[in-house]
């Protein structure tokens, strides 16, 4: 067997692949996850720079920089970018990396499978970007103005991009997919002998939960833009009332796909909070069967709830009450998950590094998010909030710290285990307090702007939203410009620095802790003996 | 022990060329048909070329997993993979019918009775189209696509479905001469499947020609032609995909390439054949009979 360093391959290499065909034809899990951490990055800086365009032209009122359709284009690859391109590929990253290592598998079930469904994003983000770029070729249509949600009939009528743009979604669909049947049968076929379901990391059972809702939504979402495609080019009319259909019913299936997506962005980060905060605070996890529970708990009532992004569009009644219901009946295995991380840090041994800071600013803020959340899950409320600037606030509250510091603080609290050397713990501080300083001072503002009546998704708004509107974009240009910091960080640490041992951490407890850092190409072709402590 | 000794013996595949060629295929056959879709002539060579490119790779890719089957490579561990991942792609395959099923329902159940003037949007009804009746099948207000006719069921829907049960039969029956290691069987009962499945393929054929030619039911024949013919289309689409497997399938028999205890691809097709099967079920329900 031979040992190679999983990032640096001009170190050793013996009988494994060198050079672009290790990276390209890799049937290797630790390389497919830097691939999809790598692209992740990419795209978070793509989506980044998108929304600082958009805060940049909303510094002022009036129309400075941009004009409406593409500021309504910005917006739309903003979330496209930042959902499909950041987010899924970067949790996607860290489940290939730790999965096999946390469950003592040689690698994923079904490598190949596990390279194509990595490949086939850079395949959609060309897609995503031609629909950008097409309109300003002559011959090349309007822009995408509709936002993410592409909602007909201006989905309709949009040129030829939302063609770009509804095969893209295919892509990312048919590559969701692989990765979670991909997942699943790790899970469920690969773990070490003596594992049992309830002794698995609970990273694990976060992917577990996720995927099955992937398979289970995203097909949806692919049958509803097939649907969009037809009536655009073939003369059906699903969305159509002159022929009898709905545009309401696009709603429908694009919710249906989008409120389980809310979960498949924040459960990942949640497993990664779970590991993190019994490391740092040196005590096992509160309460592991009661988060499994909630996060099943969460996945099934997740799925059928999804018109409360639709109460305006005049639902019965017995209908939105239904969703009213059911959508704040979540926040009970929700709360429970967060009371569970308190309880973790009740009377721990806590150290704050820079994975720990990010995860008591989740829970502050993530708190915080589901608060307005349940705001909006209110029918007579949400008819005054409904597309409003408060909506803004309310979903980044959740997304950046439910979603993406919990990524953040997992690449900060494996980046030694991957790469062999200590990240840089004073600049990792420095990051966390600029970008959560930055993120407050973007968005806890909005709230006050939906409040007082400010329309999102609009270029231009009233003078007397300046103040509000100038701080936020203020605070959105700290926040964007802190993520280079992060860049910085993550190469510093690459390519060198105090070398970590193979426990990293101190409190850190698993199977990923006893490999060495960084681990040798291939890790656990022996699977490991489990005893009780390691799984705990 | 032993139990970790087979652990050891997990195949992780060599370095393959065949996912890049897969998304160098799918991007090419993607931006052919946007270009075709959008009056770009050279767009439909894309389009076959991506798909030559695509069938390069399922024989590319499928060519290398038998070879490494024959080679006795797999152990069970792997097989079980292969199970629980044909298993869960065929699960989520029900969930994109699901979304034209649901659409079907509210349509019917939902949409077409707020055009018909229930709830809120009933005055709307009054003023812009008050001799518009809501029944299904419906063409609506617009009456897109001119008069039609409904599909019924009894006539070749019916023949349809007595021969998709009948092959899910003779599927059947070929899996039972495999188990017996009985090669005649096999290869009988899957020439039998096939024959079947082509056969239902052709009936549909005939009955879209016969909806466009005599019913005026067409694609554009408003929202009851746009559920007919993608629900009908898709499964379609699905049997023909199931049918060329099954003679992949059928040509592996006859290599010989099944034994009693390793044929995970023969289930893997029959288990496909089975949910196209059902899938029909609910299209003779929902689509042709209610």
């Amino acid at each position: 067997m031979s040992y190679t360093n999983a990032l640096h391959d001009e170190a050793h290499h013996h009988d494994n692949p060198t050079g672009w065909r290790r990276w390209l034809f890799s049937t290797n899990h630790k390389d497919i996850g830097t691939l999809y951490l790598l692209f992740a990055l990419t795209m978070l800086f793509m989506g980044g720079a998108s929304a600082m365009l958009i805060r940049a032209e909303l510094f002022q009122p009036g129309i400075q920089l941009l004009d409406p359709d593409l500021y309504n284009n910005l917006v739309t690859n903003h979330a496209l970018l930042m959902i499909f391109g950041a987010v899924m590929p970067a949790a996607a990253g860290l489940a290939n990396w730790m999965i096999p290592l946390m469950i003592g598998a040689p690698d994923m079930a079904l490598p190949r499978m596990n390279n194509l469904s990595f490949w086939i994003l850079p395949a959609a983000g060309t897609m995503l970007i031609l629909s950008f770029v097409v309109p300003f070729f002559p011959g090349g249509g309007s822009q995408i103005n509709t936002g993410w949600t592409l909602y007909p009939p201006l989905s309709v009528q949009v040129g030829m991009s939302m063609d770009f743009l509804i095969f893209a979604i295919h892509l990312l669909g048919i590559s969701s997919v692989l990765a979670s049947i991909n997942i699943i049968v790790t899970l469920l076929n690969m773990r070490a002998p003596g594992m049992t379901l309830m002794q698995m990391p609970i990273f694990c059972w976060t992917w577990l939960v996720t995927a099955f809702l992937l398979i289970l939504v995203v097909p949806v979402l692919a049958g509803g833009v097939t649907m969009l495609l037809f009536d655009r080019h073939f003369g059906t009319s699903f969305f159509d009332a002159a022929g009898g259909g709905d545009p309401v019913l696009f709603q429908h299936l694009f919710w249906f796909f989008g409120h389980p997506e809310v979960y498949v962005l924040l459960l990942p980060s949640i497993g990664v909070l779970s590991h993190i905060i019994p490391t740092f605070a040196r005590k096992p996890l509160f309460g592991y069967k009661s988060m499994v529970g909630a996060m099943i708990a969460v996945g099934t009532i997740g799925m059928v709830v999804w018109a409360h992004h639709q109460y305006t569009i005049g639902m019965s009644l017995g209908a939105v009450s239904y969703f009213m219901i059911g959508t704040i009946i979540i926040s009970i295995p929700v709360g429970l998950m967060i009371f569970n991380f308190i309880a973790t840090m009740w009377r721990g041994a806590m150290t704050f590094e820079t994975p720990m800071l990010f995860a008591v600013a989740i829970i502050l803020m993530f708190t915080f998010g589901g608060l307005s959340g349940v705001m909006l899950a209110v029918v007579p409320a949400d008819m005054q909030y409904h597309d409003s600037m408060f909506v803004v606030a309310h979903f980044h509250y959740v997304l950046m710290p439910g979603a993406v510091f919990g990524l953040f603080a997992g690449v900060f609290y494996w980046l030694p285990k991957w790469t062999g050397h200590m990240y840089d713990e004073r600049l990792g501080k420095i990051f966390f307090w600029i970008n959560v300083t930055g993120f407050n001072l973007t968005f806890f503002p909005q709230h006050f702007l939906g409040l007082a009546g400010m329309p999102r998704r609009i270029i231009d708004y009233n003078v007397m939203f300046t103040e509000f509107n100038a701080i936020s974009s203020v605070g959105a240009m700290i926040f964007g410009f802190s993520h280079l910091l992060l860049l910085y960080i993550i190469i510093k640490t690459i390519r060198g620095g105090e070398p970590a041992t193979n426990r990293v951490w101190e409190g850190a407890k698993g199977l990923e802790w006893e490999v060495a850092s960084p681990p040798p190409f291939h890790t656990w072709e022996t699977p490991p003996l489990i005893r009780q402590e390691q799984t705990s | 022990m032993s139990s970790s000794e087979q652990r050891t013996a997990y195949f992780i595949p060599e370095p393959s060329p065949w996912p890049i060629v897969g998304m160098v295929s799918l991007l090419t056959t993607l931006i052919g048909a946007v270009l075709a879709m959008n009056g770009v002539v050279v767009g439909k060579f894309i389009v076959m070329g991506g798909l030559l490119l695509f069938a390069y790779l399922l024989f590319g890719w499928f060519r290398d997993v038998i070879s490494e089957n024959l080679a006795d490579r797999y152990n069970q561990q792997v097989d079980r993979s292969f199970r629980m991942g044909m298993f869960w792609f065929i699960a989520s395959e029900v969930f994109f019918f699901l979304a034209f099923f649901g659409a079907l329902f509210y349509i019917r159940n939902i949409a077409l009775p707020w055009l018909g003037g229930d709830g809120y949007l009933g005055a709307t009804r009054e003023i812009l189209y008050s001799q518009f009746d809501p029944a299904w099948p419906s063409h609506g207000p617009g009456a897109l696509g001119g008069d039609f006719k409904a599909m019924g069921a009894w006539g070749i829907p019916a023949i349809n479905t007595l021969l998709l049960l009948s092959s899910g039969a003779t599927i059947t029956w070929a899996h039972w001469g495999l188990k017996q290691d009985n090669q005649k069987t096999l290869v009988r009962g899957l020439m039998a499947t096939i024959g079947l499945g082509l056969l239902f393929v052709g009936f549909q054929a005939y009955e879209y020609i016969h909806a466009y030619g005599e019913l005026n039911l067409t694609l554009q024949s408003g929202v009851y032609g746009s559920t007919f013919y993608m629900l009908t289309g898709f499964h379609g689409f699905h049997v023909t995909m199931g049918a060329i497997m099954l003679m992949a399938i059928l040509g592996r028999s006859m290599k010989g390439h099944f034994s009693t205890h390793n044929h995970f691809a023969f289930e893997a097709v029959a288990w496909y054949w089975h949910f196209v099967d059902v899938v029909w079920l609910g299209l003779f329900i929902f689509v042709y009979w209610f």
